[in-house]
């Protein structure tokens, strides 16, 4: 046998009497990807449906410890690759050093993977380990097991306990007006909404918009005393330079991707966002915690910006974790929906590749929330999200976003709305961050069933804070 | 349940905001009429994007020697699908953009929203050139199935020196017909969009007016001509020089 079909023979399977072969581990790894639209236009997704289970066939016999042998990219030229290379905890690996791709997955649903053996493996793991074993699993898989990961943080309150669902309030203005961002805000609240963050999408991005912004939601957070972080999605660089005006910055967020030419694309960098942590750190804003760093995340970012290197969208995805990982955030979310049908075509996709984000985040360690959403030239509408936001409830997510009435007016895309909060809090028995639903309480929001007070005219804290947000 | 008028706290702070705010509560859910009401404004974005551009209609309305061109993507899935396909001309349609020499040409594609095009292009299109009497114009393209890039093949083949090209943008819930004009000076092939302008949000709900937008427009290719070049440097400039086109040139 020649040194070609030794290679070749490794990524080969014969199945129903067919000979598959896969050129490389990307191959492997793309082909065994379920249906999605990005792939496609990648030209990396399966030929047909037969190929797609030959691929996880494959897959499932490979080592787990391949993917530290063998790099998706370079080494020498990629500082993600690099950054999970180096970080990698081999002592936390070995419970599971021996396993293959598809060993991996059986003990992951068994019931020896509990809670604190996941959490004591998870930075023995890589993003293209857990990249592969979501491919042979199913949604329920992957709800079963994103539901044993238990990841906390801590700022002014803690995430990620059990039994809780964070909410990112998104009060999103198409000209960033203060009083109609406020009106956003104090709507939100009054559906005991907002724990994970009050955070604004700013419409003009620059440092002196963001500092009057920043300024309105401190002056609001600190009037009610509200246990929770304000944030806007600026761009790292534009935060240092907030921080450095003085402003009141809770949490840096950045956009980051799976590879160093995509996160280059961002205009971003690893030392950047290490400067970035260090100068929030030094503001010793937390109260409860000091995880200071929020990540938006998404399949399809990296092809977008022609820098995945080959990989397919969900592999290159779960890589983005590692960075995420490393700068200990408070929170990650993926904006699933968000890229567009070229990524992910309809509501069967979007909801496929929410529960896998979600599951590979978790399984990283990663406080992996999700943007149950989508746009208007999908093939998806709100009962897509329902289910979606369903099962990752279920799922154990950290958190959600939402928006007044599911509509974001700047971003012009659909999310979860306040009401689809209640009803998750309804049909789980979820419950906010401690400490935000002790403020709920307080605040004298919450009638004697644990319910949100009806905003009627009867609701005292409605009349606080119109008369507030009116003045 | 929606409160009568009268006690309709939140009638103040609607108006600070286009945020579906202030909705009312059946138990934990939204009313009837909220539900309905978010599903015709889904309703409507979607026709926006799948409703096929009436190019008949619009060039009897434009009138005057007009070129119809289509893209590489057959149909509005595969368009949707292959953003890539949407910047290519279709080859059938090559031969129809005869070499000339122009100062600009005008594309109107369909994008994301017919709608948009169908409400808007016409009267911003002559809000344009009634600004430009002095520009040699080539004939008005017409192109479906277009994505922005198709601007950069249109205008290399007919030998002109700006792109605009007026375009359907991805509809919202509160606007479905918001145009928007990409401008690209020496078009070619292969174009990088950082080497283009773009004014955004022109429509009648509340959005960028077609005479503020003409005139932005219209001082842009002034500039693009005389300076050569389009994009990042040529936006920053703009800013300086009247912040007044802020607004219109948006943060992209």
């Amino acid at each position: 046998m020649t040194m070609l079909n030794a290679v070749m023979a490794r990524y080969a399977t014969s199945f129903g009497g067919e000979t598959y072969r896969f050129d490389d581990l990307k191959t492997v790894m793309a082909c065994a990807s379920a249906r999605r639209s990005g792939d496609e236009l990648a030209g990396l997704a399966a030929e047909s449906d037969a190929q797609r289970v030959a691929a996880r066939a494959v897959l499932a016999d490979l080592p787990l410890s391949t993917f530290l042998n063998e790099a998706l990219i370079p080494y020498e030229t990629d500082e993600v690759t690099r950054l999970i290379m180096d970080r990698h905890d081999a002592e936390a690996f070995q419970p599971v050093a021996h396993l293959t791709v598809g060993g991996f997955r059986d003990w992951l649903l068994s019931y020896e993977a509990d809670s604190a053996s996941l959490r004591a493996i998870a930075s023995g793991l890589t993003p293209e380990m857990v990249a592969a074993v979501s491919k042979l699993m199913r949604n329920q898989d992957l709800i079963a097991v994103s539901r044993k990961c238990q990841v906390v943080t801590a700022f002014r309150n803690t995430l990620g306990l059990p039994g809780r669902l964070g909410t990112r309030l998104q009060p999103n203005h198409p000209t960033d007006d203060l009083r109609g961002i406020a009106a956003s805000t104090l709507d939100g609240l009054l559906y005991g909404t907002g724990d994970a963050v009050i955070g604004i999408n700013p419409a003009t991005d620059n440092v002196p918009n963001c500092l009057a912004l920043l300024d309105m939601l401190d002056g609001l957070r600190q009037r009610y005393e509200i246990p929770t972080q304000t944030c806007v999605l600026t761009h790292v660089t534009n935060s240092i330079e907030v921080m450095n005006r003085g402003g009141a910055v809770d949490l840096v967020f950045q956009s980051v991707a799976g590879s160093e030419a995509a996160n280059a694309g961002f205009g971003i960098n690893l030392a950047v966002l290490r400067e970035a942590r260090d100068a929030a750190l030094a503001l010793k804003r937390g109260t409860v915690g000091q995880d200071v760093m929020y990540f938006e995340t998404g399949q399809g970012a990296a092809l977008s910006a022609e820098a995945h290197f080959g990989l397919d969208q969900q592999t290159i995805e779960a890589r983005a974790y590692a960075v995420a990982r490393e700068f200990k955030p408070l929170l990650v979310n993926t904006v699933v929906g968000f890229i567009g049908p070229e990524y992910l075509y309809d509501g069967k996709q979007i909801i496929r590749a929410g529960l896998e984000d979600h599951f590979c985040g978790k399984l990283l360690g990663v406080p992996m929330g999700c943007d149950v959403c989508y746009t208007n030239h999908a093939e998806a509408d709100q009962d897509d999200m329902d289910t979606l936001m369903t099962l990752l409830t279920a799922a154990g997510v950290t958190f959600v976003i939402t928006v007044p009435g599911a509509d974001d007016v700047m971003l012009n895309y659909q999310s979860l709305s306040y009401h689809d909060l209640l009803y998750l809090r309804a049909t789980f028995g979820v419950k906010p961050a401690p400490e935000f639903e002790l403020w709920l309480e307080k605040m004298d929001m919450v009638d004697r069933q644990g319910r949100m007070r009806l905003p009627g005219p009867q609701n005292k804290m409605l009349h606080r804070l119109i008369n507030a947000a009116a003045a | 349940m929606p409160l009568p008028p009268e006690i309709d706290l939140w009638a103040k702070l609607r108006a600070t905001t286009r945020a579906r705010i202030g909705l009312g509560r059946v138990g934990d859910s939204m009313p009837t009429k909220d539900v309905l009401e978010f599903q015709l404004a889904h309703a409507k974005a979607r026709d926006a994007v799948h409703t096929k551009l009436d190019t008949a209609a619009l060039k009897t309305a434009i009138g005057g020697d007009i070129i119809e061109v289509r893209s590489a993507a057959d149909s509005r899935e595969i368009y949707l699908r292959r953003p890539d396909l949407g910047r290519q001309l279709h080859p059938d349609c090559a031969p129809l953009l005869k070499q000339g020499d122009y100062d600009a040409v005008f594309v109107i594609a369909d994008g994301l929203s017919a709608t948009a095009v169908s409400l808007n292009a016409v009267a911003m299109l002559q809000a344009a050139l009634t600004r430009l009497h002095d520009f040699k114009i080539a004939p008005i393209v017409i192109a479906t199935q277009a994505r922005v890039a198709i601007g950069d093949d249109i205008g290399e083949r007919l030998g002109a020196k700006i792109c605009a090209i007026l375009i359907g943008e991805r509809p919202g819930l509160s606007v479905a017909e918001s145009l928007g004009i990409y401008l690209t000076y020496n078009p070619k092939r292969g174009t990088r969009d950082s080497a283009r302008n773009c004014i955004s949000n022109i429509h009648t709900k509340g959005g960028l007016s077609y005479e503020v937008a003409a005139d932005t427009l219209t001082w842009l290719m002034r500039e693009a001509l005389r300076r050569k070049l389009t994009g990042v440097d040529l936006k920053e400039e703009a800013l300086l020089a009247a912040p007044a086109a802020a607004q219109a040139l948006g943060t992209a």
